[in-house]
């Protein structure tokens, strides 16, 4: 089946579009990108509206699918109908599931698990170290055969320097990057939220910026090293940002990701409009607004390589609790579009262009994972924007098991009329005005 | 009056005046041969303490009883947690037998505001984790207007472990409400980040904080401080703060010094000054009761409710 989608807006940074073109589909590879093609017979030509925006599919580089082991919070099914509702044609999931993604057997079932849902594509993350402990490395090699394309220990750091070195020696033989949740246990303390003025009103225990910025700088360092590749995960803090812009003026090769709730909240939400919100409650922390402001300036300046969710869903009963013992985190794949354009774009901090390379292009890049690109011949995973939608954040309606967020109810502008990976479409915005099939005869 | 007693930080200062203005009658109840009065006659009052506590728990007690409350309390660190309920359950089971207010003691930050958000009783905050102590600010205002006629303009010195500290947090926020210059002093290492921003002075130099000081209220190193490395030694802890004559000297000549108790004697304050001419802290803890009667009275309806 061949589709056309005539007279959009494409933003194709990575083939330098951006304009109205028209892209042609045929099954699940895209074969054309130009202005005004010609319209064959066996062609279905789906009108895209002034206003919508065609461009790459979205690469969320950062999510947690729960899946084995935690489904009570989320599923690879439920993960990936959020991930297609929000834009996302790919997601790549941290290995801290039970049991860890620290072998072939665990990355298999993910891939089979992800296969039967068949909507978002899944890209594995593998254990830098068998269990998550820290001790020895995982069996990187056979992850890599089974289908993982990035090594993490995400939930905590990489324990000791000697593994960092050993893995970034190791992973580099198989061009898998390392993704490093920065953050020095000792100096995080026990901490619940950032260390600050607010927190300390509340009588919480902070976790200072540093935590993050001297985890950072090692890895920088190890990766100068040993030549490898280290991508820094949801980074928050401005010392850890200035680490790696002096990471990539030495030519280390280190990227880094930031999370949409980082470019847009601080830490005064800790106090208000809900003291003591669990679902503000996430690790590394909200930080200050000048944490904030480094991040916006690090987008618009390019030292920022990739917006990230940090998806993280937990049950309700993990998050009705006493502040210091809820779990850190909250959902990011079905509200990440809608703050980034609202907050990003129209707030004029970013282009369009700009955003799609963080949300596709880079991901793409340092995953080493098709997309990010609609050349002839790319999978046709396509993600359209309708960047002036008038969007309220409804937890009710998320596909998305868990429902820790602190948007609900927020009105952006900015949404997603539809999702194609490989050419099907596996989402449809409400109202898209989108007719992928004939009209009925 | 809002429906509960959350922190310092939600009482405006007419509030904080009215809570004070009040406990003075209450007062003359503790003082009468039958201390007790119908006030809260047929209003149930649960203590709901998380975390141990004597002084806290005992004078609410009697503040309750004094009120003619029905009154229990429920220690829970020994009950219902080691079975696993949650702190939300545990209070949507007492909310089931319709108490008019609980009391809650807890060692998180922030459980009162949990508990405000799901009851429909009244909650009274009897100290949460490292947040707020209320009632101890407010009696500790009441202590400091009963020796000085007034708060404005006070200088007033806190000095101790500032980082744990729920006592330090409402006193801070009442005392700069009600125009006090309040300075506070500690090791560095037990300095909240941000501290400056409570509108208070921050010396390290426990000296420089005391001079010419109307109020000295000390705060309590705990023991266990220690293995998290914020002092070397309980014995370096006083060489360097601890409350000695020597100190309270370079205070104004009529200074009080108070303490929210337990006290460690030979640790934050010298037997001296603890026994001393000047200390105020037992008086403390007596008007412990009036103000919790004024607190309990005045967020049961106050006039209507008596």
């Amino acid at each position: 089946m061949k589709r056309l989608l005539k007279g959009g807006r494409v933003v194709d940074p990575a083939n330098g579009r951006d304009g109205v073109f028209d892209v042609l589909i045929d099954g699940d590879r895209i074969v054309r990108v130009g202005r005004d093609l010609p319209v064959e017979a066996d062609v279905i030509v789906v009108e895209v509206p002034s206003g919508l925006v065609v461009c790459p599919g979205l690469i969320d580089m950062h999510v947690h699918l729960r899946e084995p082991g935690q489904e009570h919070k989320e599923t690879i099914a439920t993960g990936t109908a959020a991930a297609v509702a929000g834009g996302f044609t790919a997601v790549a999931c941290m290995p801290n599931t039970h049991p860890v993604n620290d072998n072939a057997g665990v990355t298999e079932y993910i891939l089979k698990k992800a296969a039967e849902a068949n909507l978002a594509r899944v890209y594995p993350i593998g254990a830098v170290s068998r269990g998550q402990d820290g001790e020895q490395l995982a069996d990187i090699a056979e992850l890599r055969q089974a289908g993982c394309v990035a090594l993490s220990d995400d939930g905590r750091p990489v324990a000791t320097a000697l593994l960092m070195r050993r893995a970034l020696e190791y992973a580099g033989m198989f061009k898998m990057p390392v993704i490093e949740h920065c953050e020095d246990p000792s100096l995080k303390a026990g901490g619940v939220a950032h260390e600050g003025y607010h927190a300390s009103t509340l009588g919480l225990h902070g976790i200072p910026g540093e935590a993050e910025s001297i985890m950072a700088l090692r890895d920088i360092s190890l990766a100068e090293l040993t030549g490898g590749c280290v991508h820094i995960a949801h980074m928050s803090a401005r010392q850890t940002l200035d680490a790696v812009r002096y990471g990539k003026t030495r030519g280390a090769r280190v990227t880094c990701e930031v999370t949409p709730h980082h470019l847009v909240l601080t830490d005064e939400m800790l106090v208000s409009p809900i003291p003591y919100d669990t679902n503000v409650k996430m690790n590394p922390p909200l930080r200050a607004s000048e944490d904030r402001d480094a991040m916006l300036a690090g987008l618009a300046d390019g030292s920022v390589d990739v917006i990230a969710t940090d998806h993280a869903p937990h049950h309700y009963d993990e998050k009705h609790v006493e502040f210091d013992r809820a779990s850190f985190g909250i959902t990011g794949l079905e509200t990440a579009v809608s703050l980034c354009l609202d907050r990003l774009v129209h707030a004029g901090v970013i282009s369009l262009a700009r955003l799609i390379e963080l949300l596709s292009v880079n991901p793409a890049k340092i995953l080493g994972v098709a997309g990010g690109s609609l050349a002839a011949g790319a999978p046709a995973d396509v993600t359209i924007l309708a960047p002036d939608l008038a969007v309220t954040v409804s937890v009710a309606r998320m596909r998305s098991k868990a429902k820790n967020t602190p948007f609900d109810g927020w009105q952006l502008r900015g949404g997603v009329a539809a999702t194609l990976v490989g050419g099907r479409v596996v989402y449809e915005g409400v109202g898209s005005l989108l007719q992928f099939l004939p009209p009925a005869l | 009056m809002k429906k509960d007693l959350l922190g310092i930080a939600e009482l405006s200062s007419e509030e904080i005046y009215l809570i004070l203005d009040t406990a003075e009658a209450m007062r003359e109840i503790g003082q009468r041969p039958i201390k007790k009065v119908p006030t809260l006659r047929g209003k149930t009052v649960v203590n709901l303490f998380f975390e141990p506590s004597t002084r806290t728990r005992t004078s609410f007690e009697i503040a309750e009883k004094r009120l003619s409350a029905d009154t229990l309390s429920i220690a829970v660190a020994a009950s219902s947690v080691l079975k696993g309920e949650t702190l939300v359950d545990t209070a949507m089971n007492i909310e089931a037998m319709s108490p008019d207010m609980i009391v809650v003691r807890h060692a998180a930050s922030g459980a009162c505001h949990l508990l405000s958000r799901i009851c429909r009783s009244r909650i009274i905050n009897a100290g949460d984790g490292m947040h707020e102590h209320p009632t101890q600010a407010l009696l500790d205002a009441f202590t400091i207007r009963e020796h000085k006629k007034r708060i404005d303009g006070l200088k007033v010195a806190i000095v101790g472990d500032l980082l744990h500290s729920r006592v330090l947090r409402s006193n801070v926020l009442l005392l700069t409400k009600l125009g006090a210059e309040v300075w506070v002093s500690g090791p560095r290492t037990l300095v909240p980040a941000g501290m400056e921003r409570f509108g208070v002075r921050v010396s390290t130099s426990v000296e420089e904080a005391v001079a010419d000081a109307d109020v000295i209220m000390m705060l309590r190193i705990q023991q266990e401080r220690m293995q998290g490395a914020f002092i070397p030694s309980l014995r370096e802890y006083f060489t360097v703060f601890g409350m000695t004559a020597e100190r309270v000297a370079r205070a104004k000549p009529d200074v009080i010094i108070m303490h929210p108790g337990p006290m460690n004697r030979g640790v934050e304050i010298a037997s001296e000054v603890a026994d001393g001419p000047y200390s105020v802290i037992l008086e403390q803890v007596a008007n412990g009761v009036a103000v919790r009667m004024a607190v309990l009275y005045l967020l049961a309806g106050g006039q209507e409710g008596g």
